[in-house]
């Protein structure tokens, strides 16, 4: 992961510019121009996706990004340049995820999913990513519509919230977090794209991770539900937003000099060594613990609280690739000589069939 | 039909006879080594490795030999028929008529006694009386479960070992070399010598018997000949995962469906047989997904990022397939489908056989989509175009679809041994991070070579400008998001160009010509067996010459235009209602050509057999 850079793009600048520990500046992580709406919530998730990586420091050719079909699975194209991308279909990029990561595990893999393309059209996909612990960290850009197709509800829209329309939803609203700790998820957090602190916090976390982050975040589509009687809006966000824990993050390559509660705070050691500090804020808080974590976002949700942070973690599942037990390098590239059997091979083969 | 002027009685198929003529050959003497057996059976109830004992004795007898095997859609309780060829002259298609019938499902036996031509043979368990039912067939009683108690004292074993009592009969019956059967038999059982032992005993008591309580009184013999030294018996599904064993095809991810699941199956078996490391670590990854959807999906993303990815399937998976492979064609990404076609529409008969999916395919997804598809006509090139195919879909960087059917894909075929490939795998054009250090960059739509392919990178890929982006929108030649007109116009039509490509590197078509013939036919795949039995059967009984072609690929290659243009009609045979080849032939061959063409079509859920397809000719020929 931590590779030098081969070039620097902006090598150019007399007064040193700021870089991170790999020698690289924000603008080598950073993508085209957006298209979206000015004000969609997407739009600043994707800064802090260029701000977390850049912070932790990863090669940004080491990253494959990867989305299905909607305003949200759009936006890879406005960070991260330097990464391999791929806008795929509609609900579908876990599968093109996962033939990615089995013919190269040695990728870090970033998805990104609208509550439409995971809760609906992608249901079926989203669930046996999360039951195979695919190493990938899954993003839903949750706005509670389709904004793409403009502004029908998805299945992430609260019973009797409203549409522009006045159309109100009867039907109840599918947790994705609840269903991602049931289903075999091993890093599953909440948040809000208008809350930069706890967000970066989270996708550093993520980008530290093994395994699948599925990261549900309110992500207000200023188009098409941000009105009045809308519960994914900028202001019942702030109004109803409630965190479970105060996360804090001290990445590998940095000194820990932060004391901590251990009375009050749990202290996570990640897959690469980094330190996730979650201090508690709300009953129910029991980030290892499947049941108690479902129970308290269930709770939550009988309050008409929106609970946000990092709700389950688990470093020691195997990954999906790790199970396979592959060869060290990517299967892509292996050599001729290393996945086709000599001549002998075929001879004994033939010899059984005679 | 014009059944006055064939030599052999016709029958509507699986019907009665309706012709008194008995067996034409029999007054003349033996029938040696061309004839068929059918074992009518249960499923469920272990008739498969008897089966295989007597189709591997006849190979060991040096016999030239064919079986198939027509199942249910169901796992225990329901007939099956078990059809072995044995064919001095090497026709491998199934035989229409049956010769020599072991009935053994009580749920059919009149019906299968019934559906016998004249002159046959019938061997039954003795209870049945079937002898009443015809009076010219010769008929075989056996008290098959008084001779299986007495060789097989544990009553759980019997029902399985009372099929090789069977086996004893027929070989004392057709005069069956019996070091043969036992060489087959303990093959069969392999390490497993108390079963074998069990199961050679009942082989004997059924020989026994026979010997000591049966005269002969019908023709069918075989004898031994030389034509089965040095080849193989094997299935198509295994030849084509053999085939993706030694094209380093690293990841598969499948779901499973008949008749395709053994493909997949087999390579897991070869894989982890010849593709594990010293280490113990595996150079393949096998994913059983969720859908067809989600394998298509997982092919795509490997095949995206570098490697050599497949998926099986049949026509329902094929279905759910349509939306990706578009993503496949139009966003440039190498895969290999293999579509081991059943019969349909939906869920159809899903054991039985078809050639019905080609027009589905060559057209997979919405909008301008074409594909490229290979067709294997024999086990052979199941296993060579299954590298083929990896070789194309990387070379081209595109879906490539491997048209396998029920027939070459679940049953057994004897074949030359197959061939070793020396020739480097064809990567296609990938850049490396020194490649676009020396270029400065790339534009990865571009057209840079004229032949409609670009240059790709692969995700990790050492250099700034490595990455781009792939998607299923409008996009230029940099992979930029556009809705410019030009620039969309411009990606289809180098995409058209890339289709020419592929013509030209496609399989070309098998041509048997001699030049003077008016008359052509085409055929392809499993057809192709029974096409060249037919072309031998008008040449003898009809006087009628006819050049062949056999199509192993789409797009089609010039060879085949030319074919149908030199002749004044071309009968193009295939298993399907509508004709599907035919339809694809007519869009691509000169408006002036398409009056030549003519269709030959079976489609009853049955392998095709060469007297359908010679009664169909020279009926349309007015003969
Ligand atoms: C198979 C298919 N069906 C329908 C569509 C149309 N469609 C495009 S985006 C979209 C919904 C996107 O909603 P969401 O995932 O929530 O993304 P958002 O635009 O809200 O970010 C739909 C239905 C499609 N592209 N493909
Ligand atoms: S329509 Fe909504 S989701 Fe789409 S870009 Fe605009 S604000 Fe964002
Ligand atoms: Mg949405």
């Amino acid at each position: 992961m931590a590779t030098p850079p081969v070039t620097s793009s902006a090598e150019t600048s007399k007064a040193a510019p700021k870089t991170n520990r790999i020698g690289l500046q924000v603008l080598d992580y950073r993508g085209g121009k957006t298209t979206l709406c000015a004000g969609c919530g997407h739009n600043a998730i994707s800064e802090r996706i260029i701000d977390a990586f850049y912070e932790m420091g990863i090669q940004p050719e080491r990253l494959m990004k990867l989305s299905g079909i909607g305003c949200s699975s759009k936006s890879p194209a406005y960070f991260m340049s330097r990464a391999h991308s791929f806008n795929s279909v509609h609900g579908r990029m876990p599968s093109i995820a996962t033939g990615a990561l089995l013919a190269n595990h040695t990728m870090q893999a970033l998805g990104v999913s609208g509550d439409g393309d995971t809760g609906s059209i992608g249901m079926g996909q989203f669930v046996h990513m999360l039951r195979r612990n695919l190493p990938i960290i899954y993003i839903i850009e949750d706005n509670g519509v389709y904004g793409l197709t403009k502004g029908q509800f998805s299945a992430t829209a609260d019973i009797g919230s409203k549409l522009k329309t006045g159309v109100i939803n009867d039907l109840p609203a599918i947790d994705l977090c609840a269903m991602a700790i049931q289903l075999g998820a091993t890093f599953v957090g909440r948040s809000f794209s208008g809350d930069k602190k706890q967000l970066l916090a989270m996708l550093k976390a993520a980008i530290a991770h093994n395994g699948t982050v599925v990261l549900d975040v309110i992500s207000p589509c200023v188009t098409f539900n941000d009105h009045e009687g809308s519960t994914k809006s900028y202001k019942y966000m702030q109004e109803h937003e409630e965190a479970i824990a105060e996360i804090g993050f001290v990445p590998y390559f940095q000194e820990i000099d932060v004391e901590y509660d251990p009375g009050t705070t749990i202290d996570v050691k990640m897959h690469d060594g980094s330190h996730l500090r979650l201090r508690k804020l709300h009953e129910g808080f029991a980030p290892t613990d499947r049941v108690a974590s479902v129970s308290a976002l269930m709770a939550a949700h009988a309050n008409d609280e929106v609970l946000t942070g990092v709700f389950y973690v688990d470093t020691a599942k195997p990954t999906f690739t790790e199970l396979l037990n592959l060869v060290d390098e990517p299967l892509a590239t292996l050599p001729d000589a290393r996945v086709r059997p000599g001549k002998a091979v075929l001879e004994e083969v033939m010899q059984r069939l005679m | 039909m014009a059944a006055e002027q064939v030599a052999r009685p016709v029958s509507s198929e699986g019907g009665p006879q309706t012709t008194i003529e008995t067996n034409q050959q029999s007054a003349r003497g033996n029938v040696v080594n061309d004839f068929s057996i059918q074992v009518a059976t249960v499923n469920g109830s272990g008739s498969q490795s008897a089966n295989l004992v007597l189709l591997r004795s006849i190979f060991r007898m040096g016999i030239p030999v064919s079986g198939k095997n027509l199942f249910p859609s169901n796992i225990a309780g329901l007939p099956t028929w078990y059809t072995i060829r044995a064919s001095k002259d090497a026709y491998i298609a199934r035989k229409k008529e049956i010769d020599v019938l072991i009935a053994m499902n009580p749920e059919t036996w009149q019906e299968d006694m019934l559906s016998l031509p004249p002159g046959a043979v019938a061997i039954y368990e003795e209870s049945a009386n079937l002898q009443q039912l015809r009076g010219d067939v010769a008929c075989y009683p056996v008290p098959f479960d008084k001779l299986t108690a007495a060789v097989c004292p544990e009553a759980k074993l019997r029902k399985l070992v009372k099929n090789m009592v069977y086996v004893g009969i027929a070989a004392h019956l057709l005069k069956m070399d019996m070091a043969a059967v036992e060489g087959a038999l303990r093959k069969q059982f392999a390490k497993k010598v108390k079963a074998a032992d069990l199961n050679w005993a009942a082989v004997q008591a059924g020989y026994e018997y026979a010997s000591a309580n049966f005269t002969k009184h019908d023709p069918f013999v075989l004898e031994p000949m030389n034509e089965t030294a040095g080849k193989i018996i094997i299935d198509g599904n295994t030849a084509a995962a053999l085939g993706c064993v030694f094209a380093g095809c690293t990841v598969a991810m499948w779901y499973p469906i008949t008749p395709s699941s053994s493909l997949v199956e087999g390579f897991i078996d070869l894989a982890k047989r010849y593709r594990i490391e010293e280490s113990g670590k595996s150079t393949f990854a096998v994913v059983q997904a969720e859908d067809e959807l989600a394998a298509i999906g997982a092919v795509l993303g490997a095949g995206w990022a570098g490697a050599r990815a497949m998926t099986a399937t049949s026509g329902p998976g094929i279905s759910l397939m349509a939306e990706f492979a578009g993503l496949g064609y139009y966003a440039e990404l190498p895969g290999v489908i293999f579509d081991v076609q059943r019969t349909g529409p939906s869920t159809g008969l899903p054991t039985r056989n078809q050639q019905c999916d080609l027009l589905s395919v060559a057209f997979l997804s919405h909008g301008d989509t074409k594909h490229v598809m290979l067709i294997p006509g024999s086990v052979k090139e199941c296993y060579e175009m299954a590298q083929t195919a990896f070789d194309l879909a990387e070379q081209l960087q595109t879906p490539v679809f491997v048209m396998s059917d029920l027939d070459l894909g679940m049953n057994n075929w004897m074949s030359e041994p197959f061939t070793y490939s020396d020739k480097p795998l064809n990567r296609g054009k990938v850049l490396s991070a020194e490649d676009l250090k020396r270029l400065g960059g790339f534009a990865r739509y571009k057209d840079v070579d004229g032949d409609g392919v670009g240059y790709r990178t692969l995700p990790g890929t050492d250099h700034p400008l490595a990455a781009y982006f792939t998607r299923g929108t409008g996009h230029n030649e940099k992979a930029q998001y556009t809705e410019r007109p030009d620039d969309y116009f411009n990606n289809m039509e180098r995409l058209a160009k890339k289709f020419e490509t592929a013509r030209s590197l496609v399989p070309r078509p098998e041509v048997v010509q001699t030049g003077k013939a008016k008359i052509g036919v085409i055929a392809f795949g499993t057809s192709d067996f029974a096409t060249r039995e037919s072309r031998d059967q008008l040449r003898k009984e009809y006087r009628l010459e006819t050049d062949y072609l056999r199509i192993r690929a789409y797009p089609f290659t010039s060879e085949i235009h030319d074919f149908i243009a030199s002749h004044e009609r071309v009968y193009v045979v295939e298993q399907n209602r509508d004709a599907q080849m035919l339809s694809l032939l007519k869009l691509d061959v000169k408006a002036e050509d398409v009056v030549r063409l003519r269709s030959i079509r079976h489609f009853n859920g049955l392998p095709i057999d060469a007297r359908s397809i010679t009664d169909d000719l020279v009926t349309q020929e007015g003969i």
